[in-house]
């Protein structure tokens, strides 16, 4: 991980690269993340990738999580893995939830990262998360015509009651 | 009373009542003597020699050798498949022919957890298999959901196919199996066990899924012959005496 | 850094490369020269005698190959036949539904269809305290479940800022070097029987059911064991335990010369995994493979070393690593690592420290059950852990570690209360099975069955 001064330098080094390209930067509990801005998400990993020094070049895990009441919504994860020093970083593309039936878009990385393409659909699966430019961009798990986006925050978990003596007489059968 | 509901779920070779096994006798002398006409003679060899004694044979044999086919979805498939090796050895039952393809199958063991993407492909492989067909649930996930009360698992594969047997368990061990596996057997060849039901003298309390109930609609018989189950009057005096 | 020990030992992964990688084994542009060759492997993997060496025939000498070139100098027509290797299949390795496109006999294109034992497990955690989320985290990648509740347990320690005692990290260490022993042996149990070396699987599953009586005399259960607790391990094994393990140490590597005895020097097993499924290292990087797979293949990319987590820096043990990164390196590296498992918990177990065996915050951790009756303070801390569970403050952390098919990460959100608000498992086999077009790309459709073999996909892990 590099420590928070590092990642000072990384972040003020991006800005003078893409300028206003990382909105915040996070070191905590030993990891370092930088929360960039959605519309530059592919200068930020390309110049973290190709830059001599940086070399971030391991796409180790993309995913998604709903931060529902807080705003920005959604945050798009990218752990970032330099092999050589083993170092980590996280970038994290804070997205907007437009509303209403319409759903967030950002630029797929498949092309800098190939390992993105089943995360990347898996994070449309969940989260409804569009990615222009993604060759392929269906649902992964869940059924294809399912309706719904399961991992956000305001779907629910789903299942039924649970039939015990006290509500027995309550919840329908499967013959009712 | 109770031997009267116990008689009423026994197989088919036991006779129903004192008289009814008086009317056997009878015509098992008049065979030796023979005496028993043409029709006479046919029904009682239909009843004492092919519903018993060729049925108990076939379901001996369907009982000691079946074929499983395997239906390995999570977790329980690891213990499924230990089942085959050495030390909880199913081939000792005359089981360990694991057959993938359901045409050539007896008996499906249903290991794991049924999400929602599955269960028509559970249903359509199911279908496909041949009678006489028998299913066991095994673990918890795939008889009642299991841990996973959400979105994407079936709460229990009995809500879209019938299943004879469920063994509990998270897995549930080897062991576990094999005892289901040995209830099926003892199904099959036509005593099945009461379980619980024999101790606690509740013995018309099963809850059977009947086909018709499902896709033809025979809810309203099913239904009618619940609430005979549950508030029945006596049976009628010439049914037998105790 | 790159194991340096492998590198001391003189092991020729860079010759080896550089020498495959000259031969023309290149996939997707080169074509597979033919059926019969079997191909030059300098797989040195560690410990072994010298394999024998085979010439690789020159791209499109032999006419009988598949591959584009020879196809159109016959003149047929590239008529493609979807099939459907559904999602019931003696081979799938689980549920794992792939569409095939065949010219013939050849994979022309492949595409894995997954979602069929999806669980929800991820959404069912944001619905559970801290500590009831790992009997769910368990249950996804069902044979090396020790390793999710390290993954999440170490996160969830991250989160909170808990060391955990020394006891509790060698513990964790053998019971995960345990299971990855556990995870190769079903590997190989069901490869082999995929491949047709049906009796691989008997002996393999009966060393499987000694490692889970070996988990059932520490926790009580085969599978699932629900051991690993937030702040170390939730009971000291019991007496009898350090022997048995011994024991079983003692015995395990001459077990794996039984399994390596039938399959390794094989004729068949040779010809049908020597050459087949390579795919060079830096489309694996690509794709974000790791594990074995991409040891095989000549990375010598090992997280327990790279990063080392728990008690792996206090061990010392060896990565094997292959060459080209055929079926056969693969099957080389992974019965390696279980002899170096073997290896790391005989010196767990003789290092193995006194002390407790999981941390004295009482705030994280539930207190001893003797306590309950005479001290008030543990009644109540007990009461709210059962209850309400710990909160933890805002924040999230991504904790991966080495499984036995490559990186597991899992990635903790808190917000603050007692439940956590995502969790996400960057799981293995769902990063590697992106590799199998790769690896199934113009080669016979049986060799399908072996490459997926030899993947090791555990569609739980996929599919969660």
């Amino acid at each position: 991980m590099p420590d928070a001064p590092g990642l000072e330098l990384i972040a003020g080094e991006l800005n003078d690269a893409h300028p206003g390209s990382v909105l915040e930067t996070y070191h905590d509990r030993g990891q370092a993340c930088l929360i960039v801005d959605p519309g530059q998400v592919l200068a930020v990993l390309g110049w973290l990738r190709d830059t001599s020094g940086q070399e971030y070049w391991f796409l180790a895990s993309l995913h998604a999580a709903d931060y529902l009441p807080a705003e920005p919504r959604f945050g798009v994860h990218y752990e970032l893995l330099n092999m050589a020093r083993v170092e980590r970083l996280r970038v994290r593309a804070a997205l907007d939830d437009p509303g209403g039936d319409d759903l967030p878009e950002l630029d797929s990385c498949v092309d800098m990262f190939p390992t993105a393409e089943f995360q990347e659909r898996e994070a449309y699966d969940f989260f409804g998360i569009v990615f222009r430019g993604h060759p392929d961009l269906r649902r992964i798990l869940m059924p294809e015509e399912y309706v719904g986006w399961p991992q956000r925050r305001d779907f629910p978990v789903g299942g039924e009651p649970v039939i015990f003596t006290h509500n027995e007489r309550e919840v329908p059968r499967w013959y009712e | 009373m109770r031997r009267e509901k116990i008689r009423a779920l026994a197989p088919l070779e036991q006779p129903r009542s004192d008289q009814e096994l008086r009317v056997r006798q009878l015509r098992a002398r008049d065979l030796l003597r023979g005496d028993l006409e043409d029709e006479e003679l046919q029904k009682h060899v239909e009843e004492s020699v092919l519903a018993t004694r060729l049925e108990k044979a076939l379901n001996w044999g369907r009982a000691n050798a079946m074929f499983p086919a395997t239906f390995g979805l999570a977790c329980c498939a690891i213990e499924m498949m230990s089942i085959v090796s050495p030390r909880y050895d199913i081939a000792r039952f005359g089981a360990e022919a694991m057959r993938a393809s359901p045409r050539q199958a007896d008996f499906l063991i249903l290991s794991g957890r049924v999400s929602i993407k599955m269960a028509p492909v559970v249903r359509r492989l199911y279908d496909q298999m041949l009678e006489p067909k028998w299913v066991i649930s095994m673990g918890a996930c795939s008889s009642s959901g299991g841990m996973f009360a959400n979105y994407a698992v079936v709460q229990g594969a009995d809500k879209f196919m019938p299943v004879d047997i469920h063994v509990p368990g998270c897995p549930p061990r080897p062991e576990a199996l094999l005892y289901g596996f040995n209830k099926l057997q003892r199904m099959i060849l036509g005593h099945p066990d009461p379980g619980w039901r024999s101790r606690y003298n509740a013995a018309g309390t099963e809850e059977w899924a009947r086909e018709e109930a499902i896709t033809t609609g025979g809810v309203d018989e099913y239904r009618e012959a619940r609430r005979v189950a549950k508030g029945a009057p006596p049976p009628p005096p010439d049914a037998g005496a105790a | 850094m790159k194991t340096p020990e492998a590198q001391a030992e003189g092991k020729v992964f860079g010759a080896g490369a550089e020498e495959a990688a000259g031969s023309g084994v290149r996939h997707g542009t080169a074509p597979a020269p033919g059926r019969d060759r079997v191909a030059h492997t300098e797989a040195t993997v560690i410990g072994t005698s010298p394999i024998e060496r085979t010439t690789v025939a020159e791209p499109g000498s032999d006419p009988a190959a598949p591959g584009r070139e020879a196809e159109e100098a016959a003149g047929s027509g590239s008529e493609l036949m979807t099939i459907n290797l559904g999602p019931h299949h003696p081979a799938t390795h689980g549920v794992l539904r792939l569409l095939v496109s065949l010219e013939g006999e050849i994979v022309r294109d492949l595409k894995p269809i997954v979602g069929y034992v999806h669980t929800g497990i991820e959404k069912s955690c944001e619905d559970k305290s801290y500590w009831k989320v790992i009997p769910f985290v368990e249950r996804m990648d069902y044979v090396s479940y020790y390793f999710q509740m390290e993954a999440f347990c170490g996160a969830v320690e991250r989160l909170i800022g808990l060391e955990i005692p020394e006891r509790a990290k060698y513990l964790r260490v053998i019971h995960l070097e345990l299971n990855r022993i556990h995870s190769h042996l079903v590997w190989l149990g069901t490869s082999a029987l995929d491949v047709g070396a049906m009796s691989m699987f008997f002996y393999c599953f009966r060393e499987r059911d000694r490692v889970l009586d070996l988990f059932e005399m520490s926790s009580g259960q085969r599978m699932h064991t629900r051991y690993f607790q937030i702040g170390g391990v939730f009971e000291d094994i019991p007496v009898g335990f350090a022997e048995k393990v011994r024991a079983f140490c003692a015995e395990m590597p001459s077990r794996i010369d039984q399994y390596e005895a039938l399959l390794t020097r094989n004729e068949i097993f040779l010809r049908r995994t020597k050459g087949i499924g390579v795919v060079p290292r830096e489309r694996l990087l690509d794709l974000g493979v790791t594990g074995p797979l991409l040891r095989a293949a000549g990375e010598p990319w090992d997280l327990r070393k790279a990063e080392p987590y728990l008690s792996y820096a206090d061990h010392e043990f060896r990565i094997p690593v292959g060459t080209i990164g055929d079926g056969w390196d693969r099957y080389r590296v992974r019965v390696q690592e279980m002899r170096e498992s073997v290896r790391i918990i005989e010196q767990a177990l003789e290092g193995l420290p006194e002390g407790p065996w999981i941390a004295d915050d009482r705030k994280y951790v539930l207190p001893p059950r003797n306590e309950l009756s005479t001290s008030m303070e543990s009644l109540i801390h007990h009461f709210k852990l059962v209850t309400e569970g710990f909160r933890v403050a805002p924040g999230e952390v991504y904790n991966a570690i080495e499984g036995p098919r490559g990186e597991l990460g899992c990635f903790v959100v808190a917000d603050g209360s007692a439940k956590p608000a995502r969790v996400h498992f960057r799981d293995s086999s769902f990063v590697n099975l992106q590799v199998l077009r790769d690896m199934c790309m113009d080669e016979y459709v049986a060799d399908l069955i072996q490459n997926l073999a030899m993947l090791d996909p555990i569609l739980g892990g996929i599919d969660r």
